[in-house]
């Protein structure tokens, strides 16, 4: 007899056969007429210019991490609300500290200027004086970001 | 070059039955490049949407040329556009049709004395399946020319040689 894993097992073999036959099977029939043009990389009947391996700005990351976990908030917080009634002060004590975690990362990226386009300047370090009199940072460096 | 892909000198009743049942396939899904010119392309929009439901013979708009089926020529194809509808319909896999929707596209329409922009008709650059007459045509004009194609498509032969 099959045990639970063995019908996991039969069930992916069934899966990875089902895609294979497929893919084999066109293979076979579909026609393949491949010429220089249809081979061509496709932007919209244009001459394929440059290289798409574009580089983008490292600023679309954090938007997009910051976006991410509001959307994540959105999704866990709607049926939260449909139901916290039902669990009196407990569920609403759950979502409270979920807003309030998310809220603090809030004001943390708030605080890093991660909600800034423009990035605020960093502020460089301050060197005391008395110890180390005799290092000059010129001031070139310290401007660049 | 498949192995079934203009094979076979004649039919015996094995290839015509696999001819009947990819025909029945290409025809039942008719994917369209998502492509259009000019105002023939709105009454092809108004074609999509829920009054007239392209869907339901099996006419998607496909966002690349590549997993598309037909291209519809929607409007006026001026000289500069020709060039990309040549590539677009280039790029397309075979089996692929093409349906010229409208006066201008099937002959340059009213450009047809004094466009000296417009390609006068565009049977000039890439061989024309269907011509639906009209400037432009009702919706109910390009259903029957897509019904037209697949008259065509359910009478022609994919593993026959080509004479």
């Amino acid at each position: 007899m099959l045990t639970e894993f063995g019908k996991i097992f039969v069930f992916i073999l069934i899966a990875i056969l089902f895609v294979v036959v497929a893919l084999i099977a066109a293979k076979i029939i579909r026609p393949a007429r491949p010429t220089h043009e249809k081979l061509l990389t496709y932007e919209c009947g244009e001459n394929p210019e440059g290289s798409p391996w574009v580089k983008f700005n490292i600023r679309f990351y954090v938007v997009a991490l910051i976006f991410l976990i509001f959307d994540v908030e959105v999704v866990l917080l709607i049926p939260w609300a449909l139901v916290y009634q039902d669990y009196g002060i407990a569920g609403f004590a759950v979502g409270a500290i979920f807003l309030l975690l998310l809220g603090l990362g809030m004001a943390y990226e708030w605080r890093k200027g991660d909600l800034e386009w423009d990035r605020p300047k960093p502020i460089p370090p301050i060197l005391n004086k008395s110890m180390s009199p005799d290092i000059k940072i010129p001031k070139e460096e310290i401007e660049v970001v | 070059m498949g192995l079934l892909d203009k094979q076979f000198a004649d039919d015996n009743i094995v290839i015509t039955t696999v001819d009947d049942l990819l025909n029945w396939a290409r025809l039942s899904s008719l994917w369209q490049v998502g492509f259009g010119l000019a105002c023939c392309a709105i009454e092809m929009m108004a074609t999509s949407a829920s009054h007239y439901d392209f869907d339901r013979f099996g006419v998607i708009p496909r966002p690349s040329p590549r997993q598309s089926d037909v291209i519809i020529i929607s409007g006026t194809v001026t000289l500069k556009m020709a060039l990309r509808v040549k590539r677009l319909y280039e790029q397309m896999p075979d089996p692929k049709y093409v349906i010229s929707m409208g006066s201008c596209s099937n002959c340059g329409g009213p450009y047809w004395e004094h466009g000296y922009h417009v390609l006068k008709g565009v049977d000039r650059v890439v061989p024309v399946d269907v011509y639906v007459p009209g400037c432009p045509p009702r919706p109910e004009a390009l259903l029957e020319g897509l019904m037209k194609l697949q008259e065509k498509i359910r009478n022609e032969s994919s593993v026959k040689k080509s004479a």
